[in-house]
């Protein structure tokens, strides 16, 4: 009879953003202890609380089945004694062995049965490993130096088999059918079973699904602002945050005084968002409202002290960055560019004055104005103001503030404060011409800077985050549209152009979705600058599904081997007297009419009339294979036919190399 | 309404109901409780130990002159060391903000992950900053490894925010409102202390003078550390006094760092010179302890 089975590992608080990783190794770990043993049975689910891991599976057998395994023993020639030896070592009489012929002569087999082990026994042996196994970025011990580690102490261990106690020890705690409640207003010691565990918890206070923490929440914030005319701003990372720091949430609306809104809303809601784990609230017009919700761990707030006291605390919060705005005002960033002599960019690169100062050629060489030049001297001289000692997550943003506040012209302030942009990939680029010069020269200044001393990013290191520098640096220019030509910007350096190579090739098929063939095509046919590939990849993915694409793809294809095997690599002129069949004048004189037409497309940037010119050559181009043998007998017709395929080839594979479509036919 | 002292008396009686030796805090300046010998070398080896204090802890760089409702140069904790770390800790630390007061029913309490490093002692924990209503009043840490050594027993370490505790209780926004005792308040007792030592340690601090002190004392600590292994009485060997000396580093640095005066690259330089001192002085002090028999 099958039995459900269900494992709680009760900790003290488990950092939030682990609990999730963890849950989906303790699944994996559990199944593959059933995939050994050859269990069957599945997860039903796993989930997790501050406070708790939890798995429930179903379909468990009592036992093992029993099999038999054929044992090979000794050689039939080796004598009684060696036989008489192998049957005592199994427990059996010799009469029982078989004799077998095998290629390696005849031996003695012995046919044992096996007993399935019962599954009780193999999880009481298994859990304490699948547990502690479990892979946590920082670990520590509780019970003594040689102790077990784990994220945290565990403090309850609940295992049952169907009504069955599975029986193990970890750290001095038995397994049990004990949970706990929420640490305030549930039991402190709960007994439950496996088909009531959720109903049981919930009856103190414990939502074991994230998904219902996550409803309620959400629900919870609903009806606070329900005709209030507000709404929440959106932050689904706050949101699971908030959802795995709790095991009984509920939303409380709390406000600030209105003069906080002097300060900047960035200011506003890093305060609310880093510090407090707070939701900011917009007017309808989505300015910030002096509003915040906050999400406690337990059921209600009657007496308003929760929200009381978290708008004591923010208040305070506030207050220091007033304190800290005020006090940087003393000194305008204008003048901290030579305090940045003192701040470390890098052990060996020196300081961010270096930087600046490098950063400022950059720009200059990429024909920035004096704007942006002047934003590049100042954009890394908020790091040395209270405001980002106290807020690192806000630098550029501050610069930009503050510049805007002392008057720096309104170009220089933007271009500051979008110089980190983009920050995530769901982030914009910087939306100024000057900011996205800034933007590019402190991360090519950082690309560059690191390749020259060796700091390459290598597997999953990759200290300096110089994968996401070159990822903005693609997408600053593809979506800012700037020709910068890649060799260029990598200072000629190689390994960071083959880097740069392997970032833009990710860019267009995980970012913008282009199949990775129309990339290749693209690419081979130019791939230093960018926007003009981002265009003709657009071109090639309306064109692609027309009629005539993918044929003439497979024709290109063709022409490209028939080069290959005739070890064609001339740059002949086709001699038109010497076109002697009607199909192939027909061809030359297409591919005269389409060159001209395809080389003004091109020269307009009107790649897709330019790639249906292209493929509408298809007929031309079967007909010419229908009826034309290239490798004619006379050399001379030979050589004219293959230069003819061979400027076709090349003229027509400046937007795209068709030769790498992947088509059904080839 | 509790006063500040009321505050801590109920917390000094909470803990030594539950058999922990009520120490008065420590007379070296220190920049945390944790550097106290009653913490820094107690919870090194094998003896269980059970202590707290209030414990005055000067931070040259958050001095604000008496200006900030929320910082200053000198804040009190009331720390607290439980050596093993008893299975219910986290019950019995709930149970102690019960004691001062703070009906836990009505508040929202959360433990979030901060796990706590001391690079000039080399030392770091794992553990918690516990949230009351969203303000931050204890470090919760299990220690994990001290003076450079992992720890044989584990021990807990609390540190309980007395200011912020009692303007929570008080229920004011800021600190110097806190009523110490009938009649004064915080500002009262610590004003000056704050405005002056701000300005001493910001403006007036001569640091050639801190630069030789921190010489001084470094040198005076190295010559003791070294005089150790050919020391023959070992119990007799003054460890305490050495580690006075890496107190003082510690602080003639945390007072350099605020003058400006250490740049970042001497930085790292200084916090290894002190590290050195301290991680020395943890291995001759478990070496005595444990009878003298391995040099250090």
């Amino acid at each position: 009879m099958a039995k459900d089975f269900l494992l709680e590992i009760g900790a003290e608080e488990i950092p939030d953003w682990m609990l999730p990783p963890a849950l989906q190794q303790l699944r994996e770990r559990f199944e593959a202890v059933l995939k050994d043993h050859g269990l069957p049975g599945e997860v039903a689910w796993v989930e997790a609380t501050p406070r708790r891991l939890a798995l429930k599976a179903s379909g468990l057998p009592l036992k093992q089945k029993s099999r038999t395994e054929v044992l090979t023993g000794p050689p039939v020639a080796a004598g009684e004694r060696a036989a008489e030896g192998f049957a005592r070592r199994h427990g059996v009489d010799p009469g029982q062995l078989k004799a077998v012929q095998t290629p390696k002569g005849e031996y003695l087999t012995l046919k044992k049965k096996i007993p399935g082990r019962r599954t009780i026994d193999i999880l009481a042996e298994e859990l304490p490993r699948i547990i502690l196994q479990i892979h946590w970025p920082k670990t520590m011990y509780w019970t003594g130096k040689n102790g077990p580690r784990f994220i945290r102490p565990i403090r309850w261990l609940v295992a049952l088999l169907g009504a069955q106690v599975v029986p193990f020890e970890i750290a001095g705690v038995k397994s049990g059918r004990t949970s706990a409640g929420h640490r305030r207003l549930g039991k402190p010691k709960v007994r439950v079973t496996i088909a009531g565990y959720q109903e049981e918890l919930e009856r103190n206070y414990v939502l074991v699904p994230a998904s219902r923490r996550r409803r309620r929440i959400e629900a919870g914030i609903a009806a606070l602002l329900e005709g209030s005319g507000l709404r929440v701003k959106e932050d689904p990372a706050l949101l699971e945050t908030l959802v795995y720091l709790t095991e009984y949430p509920t939303p409380i609306l709390g406000s600030f005084d209105e003069a906080f809104l002097e300060l900047p809303m960035e200011v506003l809601v890093t305060v609310m968002r880093h510090h407090q784990r707070y939701f900011s609230v917009l007017n309808a017009d989505g300015t910030l409202a002096p509003r915040f919700i906050a999400v406690m761990n337990t059921a209600d707030d009657p007496e308003g002290l929760v929200r009381r006291g978290n708008e004591r605390v923010l208040r305070a919060r506030f207050n220091d960055a007033r304190f800290f705005w005020n006090f940087d005002q003393r000194r305008k960033l204008a003048d901290r560019v030579d305090d940045l002599a003192h701040v470390t960019f890098q052990k060996e690169l020196g300081s961010y004055l270096d930087k600046a100062r490098r950063m400022v050629a950059i720009v200059e060489s990429l024909g920035g104005d004096e704007h942006a030049c002047r934003a590049a001297r100042l954009a890394k001289c908020d790091l040395t103001t209270e405001m980002v000692g106290e807020f690192p997550e806000l630098q550029g943003i501050i610069g930009g503030l503050y510049a805007r506040a002392q008057g720096e012209p309104e170009p220089v302030a933007q271009a500051i404060y979008d110089h980190y942009k983009p920050v995530t990939m769901d982030d914009e680029i910087p939306s100024t011409h000057e900011g996205r010069l800034v933007a590019l020269a402190d991360k090519l200044d950082t690309l560059r800077e690191c390749f020259r001393i060796g700091l390459v990013p290598s597997g999953s290191k990759d200290p300096f985050a110089l994968r996401r520098a070159a990822q903005g640096v693609v997408r600053i220019l593809v979506e800012g549209g700037l020709r910068f030509r890649i060799p260029e910007l990598a200072g000629g350096d190689e390994k960071l152009i083959e880097f740069f190579d392997d970032r833009i090739r990710y860019y267009f098929r995980e970012v913008r979705a282009f199949a990775y063939d129309e990339v290749n095509a693209v690419l081979a046919a130019g791939a230093d600058d960018l926007p003009d590939a981002a265009e003709r990849l657009a071109a090639i993915r309306d064109v692609r599904p027309t009629e005539n694409f993918e044929p003439i793809a497979a024709s290109f294809k063709r022409i490209k081997n028939i080069l290959r095997q005739a070890g064609y690599a001339g740059d002949d002129e086709v001699a038109p007297e010497m076109l002697m069949e009607p199909q192939e004048r027909e061809l030359y004189d297409a591919f005269r009419r389409v060159r001209a037409e395809v080389e003004q497309h091109r020269g307009r940037g009107a790649y897709r009339a330019g790639l249906q010119a292209i493929a509408a050559l298809r007929p031309r181009v079967d007909s010419f294979f229908d009826h034309v043998l290239v490798n004619a007998p006379d050399q001379r017709l030979r050589r004219n036919r293959l230069a003819l395929l061979a400027n076709l080839l090349k003229e027509f594979s400046s937007i795209a190399d068709f030769s790498e479509i992947v088509t059904t036919r080839s | 309404m509790d006063y500040y002292q009321d505050i801590i008396n109920k917390l000094k009686q909470y803990w030594g109901k539950r058999g922990v030796i009520l120490q008065e805090p420590y007379d070296v300046e220190v920049g945390a409780g944790t550097m106290c010998p009653e913490t820094f070398l107690r919870v090194l080896g094998p003896q269980p130990y059970r202590v707290g204090y209030v414990q005055p802890s000067r931070r040259p760089a958050d001095g604000r002159y008496g200006d900030n409702p929320n910082r200053l140069y000198k804040h009190q904790q009331y720390q607290l060391i439980l050596k093993p770390s008893p299975d219910d800790i986290i019950d019995q630390y709930l149970a102690s903000l019960e004691a001062i007061g703070i009906d836990l029913d009505k508040h929202d309490i959360k433990l979030e992950e901060d796990n706590w490093e001391s690079p000039t002692l080399g030392a770091w924990g794992i553990g918690w900053q516990v949230m009351l209503d969203g303000l931050e009043i204890t470090q919760f840490t299990y220690f994990q490894q001290c003076g450079g050594i992992d720890l044989e027993v584990v021990p807990v370490e609390l540190t309980y925010g007395l200011e912020r505790i009692a303007a929570f209780l008080q229920g004011k926004d800021s600190v110097y409102d806190i009523e110490w005792a009938p009649g004064f308040t915080y500002r009262d007792v610590r004003y000056d202390d704050e405005l002056q030592m701000s300005v001493y340690n910001f403006e007036m601090a001569g640091i050639d003078t801190l630069w030789k002190l921190f010489d001084l004392h470094e040198a005076e600590c190295r010559r003791l550390l070294d005089a150790y292994p050919e020391y023959p009485e070992k119990k007799r060997f003054p460890v305490l006094g050495a580690y006075d000396h890496v107190l003082k580093c510690s602080h003639l640095f945390n007072l350099l760092d605020a003058r400006g005066a250490i740049s970042v690259t001497e930085r790292v330089g200084v916090i290894a010179r002190v590290r050195k001192l301290a991680v020395g002085t943890a291995r001759i002090w478990l070496d005595q302890q444990a009878g003298g028999e391995v040099a250090a």
